[in-house]
């Protein structure tokens, strides 16, 4: 199949689940990993009688939300009844969102890997209910049912067919899930599930301006899939039309195991949700005080914050993206130039010591803003030497303290005594008697070779700087 | 108010009482459960609440902690609800003694009672007859004199209809004034728990112990709870509205008789009679049974044999599960009504039936409102098109049962308050005479009520 004649055209809904204590409708703990059934009540087992009241917390992230991906909220939306039927879903209904969602129109700008900027329409934003959890594996020959996670409350994010290859679709992703953890709506943690994405695919020759036929794919349960799942579904459809077949509009669900795609059986299938406005809430009003609340409370984005770090700071774009990707590591960085430490050596300390620091040791940032402050100026008015210094900051990793302290305990404060200094020279060049020969016959490069010596003899305290001249004037004479 | 000493005498009377009244076939829990469970009771009443010591019979489909609830059908045998109605628990509060479920209509879809799967309620006046429904128990055992009041349940005249056609007092508050949190729903835009009484003032108080904001139902108003009115001298300064579309020519005569007596005291008591229209009337039926069953179809989803009740087994995987579960579980009616509900609801569908159903329900709305705007206070009907019917007679027309509603189900649709009393009776059989009230204006409907009450004879021939 010829890859450049076709191109693909892509569309994600996201579920994302918004950070909140309790359910969507009821009080029950919406914490993930607790055992099976534990935490349920009337409501989200859908016993007969019980009756749903709205999480306000949910709602107030959700604007938040809509707000981050620049949507128009409205003030009134409807909730509605999702009907069908799977053991799983207590209610035989989901409730959501349909004819009037709680926000439209939105967008994400992100930066695709084909095509640079790229901006994302968000068609909306809707506030839903999960469903619960099938367990076909716990016992033989039956399913069991986990309600824990039934009510658990979600945000769907629908975008436009604006992607035009798999790698598009995931970087996207990436920005979205970015601007939802910047602003605290969810933790985005994708082994919990609380970030779930479904797609829509289609494709056509490059040029074309008309839509193909599109599938949906699902079940794609893990974020590094994404991309898999989409080049697999994508190639298939490339491979039907080349060979002059037609596209049936169905779902298709990704086997992660054989990178595989298969049509959903179509019994599985219920095309016919019977939407309908949810009777037991009455229509959703959001308090002007909550829109001006969370248009407050909202962070500044990623993306805008880049864009401020490469001026403000004359950071390379590169740098700025690094420190951006998460907001603990943006702030920490900020709050480090913040106790006095110039941009670029901040960065540096940041984005090497720190956040191998942090990856280590499962994502804490531990040396204080202060401390790191105080240890690039020991580095820069040459009281320790860059290599010292990363000793000093694993100390002050482990025990925490003073920097300039640690480095005297240490042993690692520069020496620039020129006596001392003279010493470790005269050791040196007294024990390398043939080096010495062989550099006074021309081969002048092993000068570095001295330093080093040199360094390693003074354990690294003496002062490079000083070292270089000392051993040209002896060696020199 | 009863002295705490009394209580187990309450007790076992009321029990001996509920016992004498089994022919009726109007309670679904066994006597020996009641006459324990109310000794049990008796020594755990609050004995200063304002319904200290009154007996009162719920309805199947409304949640209790005593006592097991079915909603008269197969599907929910046995179920034990782990939380009890907020109603219920209100009455508790207040002292009232829970004294048992009463028979319905399965999930309270019927109009006689007949569509329980534990069998029909007897009329208590003739055997032969129906009590009406769907809570049907609950008006034969007030109406038989087991139990002073009742609870029972209204989507479409489920609570008038039945105390109508038993010759009690049965009230149907707005919507959103008694909290549906566990009431098993049918329709849920429509339903509300309403109250039976052997008179106004007793359906009264017990309205007022189980009305009033509760936090656990997004629907519920939220108000304080309703205070009851004086019982006034007359009626001077009340303007009764009389809709025409509630008399049309083929109404009972008897009715018609009774109806015609009634708005004449109503004039001696110094009301002011108008003739309003209401023109939207005709269409009520047809809205009723459309967006009745499409929230229906999906209220009763739930009931998949998954989680509770009773598994119709044999099944070899999840959709036959569900299959042998809800085709055995479920009886005629409500499968005729699920399936009438799925279809308004379906994709190709929706805008024909559900969609217009709506905009014709707020054009019944409107309807009342207008009359309302222009000065009337109450309006005035007949509660039923005709006394009660033969047990069977319209078992096999499903679309005859249903005009058994045709002066109720308005007030379901506008969430009004209505109220239905005696009025007198047909060949031995009670008629019923309605008002209807302005949204949460059920304290004047209850004067009028009250001055009704004292002069009408509500057991004499019309």
């Amino acid at each position: 199949m010829s890859g450049t004649a076709w191109e693909a055209v892509i569309g994600l809904e996201t579920h994302v689940q918004l950070r909140t204590r309790s359910k969507m409708f009821c009080g029950c703990s919406s914490a993930f990993g607790a055992p099976p059934n534990t935490n349920v009540c009337p409501v989200c087992l859908g016993l007969p009688g019980a009756l749903p009241t709205v999480n306000g917390r949910a709602i107030q992230l959700a604007v938040r939300a809509a707000l981050a991906l620049n949507c128009q909220v409205h003030v009134r939306s409807i909730f509605a009844r999702k009907n069908y039927f799977y053991p799983d879903l207590p209610k035989g209904y989901q409730i959501s969102q349909y004819e009037e969602p709680l926000a439209t129109e939105g967008s994400l700008a992100f930066t695709s890997p084909d095509r640079g900027r790229v901006t994302a329409t968000i068609v909306r934003l809707h506030v839903e209910e999960d469903a619960g959890k099938s367990l076909h594996d716990r016992f033989p020959k039956a399913t069991a049912v986990d309600l824990n996670r039934s009510g658990v409350p979600l945000v769907e994010i629908v975008t436009g067919p604006d992607f035009r290859s798999p790698s598009e679709a995931r970087a996207y992703l990436l920005a979205l899930k970015e601007v939802l953890e910047y602003a605290d709506i969810s933790d985005c943690d994708l082994e919990k599930g609380s970030l779930r994405v479904d797609a829509n695919l289609s494709v056509r020759r490059a040029g074309d301006t008309a839509l193909g036929t599109k599938t949906e794919v699902k079940n794609i349960n893990s974020f590094a899939f994404v991309e898999k799942a989409l080049a697999v579904e994508r190639d298939r459809q490339i491979a039907v039309l080349a060979a002059g077949g037609r596209i049936d509009q169905q779902t298709m669900l990704y086997d992660a195991k054989a990178n595989a795609v298969r049509p959903q059986r179509t019994k599985e299938e219920s095309k016919d949700y019977r939407y309908f406005p949810e009777p037991d809430l009455p229509p959703l009003v959001v308090p002007e005080a909550w829109l001006t609340e969370e248009r407050t409370a909202l962070p500044e984005l990623p993306a805008a914050r880049r864009e401020r770090f490469a001026t403000q700071y004359g950071l390379p774009a590169q740098d700025a993206a690094v420190l951006v990707q998460s907001r603990a590591v943006a702030d920490y960085f900020e709050a480090v130039v913040g106790a006095g430490a110039e941009a670029k050596p901040a960065a540096n300390w940041v984005m090497g010591e720190a956040l191998a620091d942090a990856n280590a040791r499962g994502g804490a940032l531990r040396v204080p803003a202060g401390a790191v402050a105080r240890l690039i100026a020991l580095v820069k008015e040459g009281a320790v030497s860059h290599q010292a210094g990363k000793r000093v900051f694993a100390a002050l990793a482990e025990g925490g303290g003073d920097p300039r302290a640690i480095a005297g305990s240490l042993g690692l404060l520069q020496v620039a005594d020129i006596n001392a200094l003279a010493r470790w020279v005269e050791d040196v060049l007294a024990a390398h008697a043939a080096e010495v020969a062989r550099y006074r016959t021309g081969e002048t490069k092993l000068l570095a070779f001295f330093v080093g010596q040199v360094m390693k003899a003074s354990q690294g305290k003496a002062d490079p700087k000083l070292v270089s001249p000392l051993l040209l004037e002896r060696l020199g004479g | 108010m009863t002295a705490a000493a009394d209580l187990p005498r309450v007790a076992a009377d009321t029990a001996d009482r509920l016992a004498r009244a089994e022919p009726l076939k109007a309670l679904l829990t066994p006597m020996a459960d009641v006459r324990a469970s109310l000794a049990t009771q008796a020594t755990r009443v609050t004995p200063a609440g304002a319904l200290a010591g009154m007996p009162v019979v719920v309805k199947d489909n409304i949640c209790t902690l005593e006592f097991t609830t079915s909603c008269g059908s197969r599907i929910l045998e046995g179920y034990r609800s782990p939380f009890e109605a907020t109603a219920i628990a209100r009455l508790k509060a207040a002292g009232a003694l829970i004294a048992g479920k009463t028979n319905c209509d399965e999930f309270a879809m019927g109009s006689s009672t007949e569509h329980s799967a534990y069998g029909r309620t007897h009329h208590p006046l003739d055997p032969e007859r129906v009590p009406g429904g769907s809570s049907g128990g609950s008006a034969a055992l007030v109406a038989a004199g087991a139990v002073p009041a009742a609870l029972g349940s209204e989507t479409g005249g489920s609570v008038r209809q039945p105390a109508a056609f038993c010759g009690v007092v049965g009230i149907k508050p707005t919507y959103g004034r008694v909290s549906r949190y566990g009431l098993v729903a049918f329709g849920s835009s429509l339903d509300q728990i309403g109250v039976f009484g052997r008179t106004v003032s007793d359906a009264a108080r017990v309205l007022r112990a189980i009305s009033g904001h509760d936090p656990l139902d997004a629907t519920c108003e939220d108000r304080d709870a309703l205070a009851l009115p004086a019982e006034p001298e007359n009626l001077q300064g009340f303007v009764v509205g009389i809709p025409k579309e509630y008399f049309p020519p083929d109404l009972d005569p008897g009715v018609r008789r009774a109806c015609e007596r009634a708005l004449g005291l109503l004039k001696q008591l110094g009301a002011s009679l108008r003739e309003v229209s209401l023109p939207h009337t005709a269409h009520a039926i047809p809205t009723y049974y459309i967006i009745a069953p499409a929230e229906a179809s999906s209220n009763l989803a739930r009931y998949d044999g998954v989680r509770y009740g009773p598994r119709f087994d044999g099944a070899v995987d999840v959709r036959a599960l569900y299959r042998s579960t809800r085709g055995q579980g479920f009886g005629p009616e409500v499968r005729r009504r699920i399936l009438v509900g799925t279809y308004v609801l379906s994709s190709g569908y929706y805008d024909a039936y559900y969609r217009r159903a709506q905009r014709m329900r707020a054009l019944i709305a409107q309807d009342f409102r207008t009359v309302f705007d222009r000065g009337v206070d109450l309006l005035f009907t007949p509660s039923t098109p005709s006394p009660p019917f033969k047990a069977g007679e319209k078992l096999g027309d499903p679309v005859a049962m249903y005009l058994a509603d045709i002066f109720t189900v308005t007030a379901n649709l506008a969430g009004l308050p209505a109220l239905t009393l005696p009025i007198g009776r047909v060949d031995g059989l009670p008629v019923g005479g309605q008002l209807i009230a302005p949204a949460f204006l059920e304290d004047e409907m209850l004067e009028a009520a009250f001055a009704l009450e004292r002069v009408v004879p509500a057991t004499g021939d019309a």
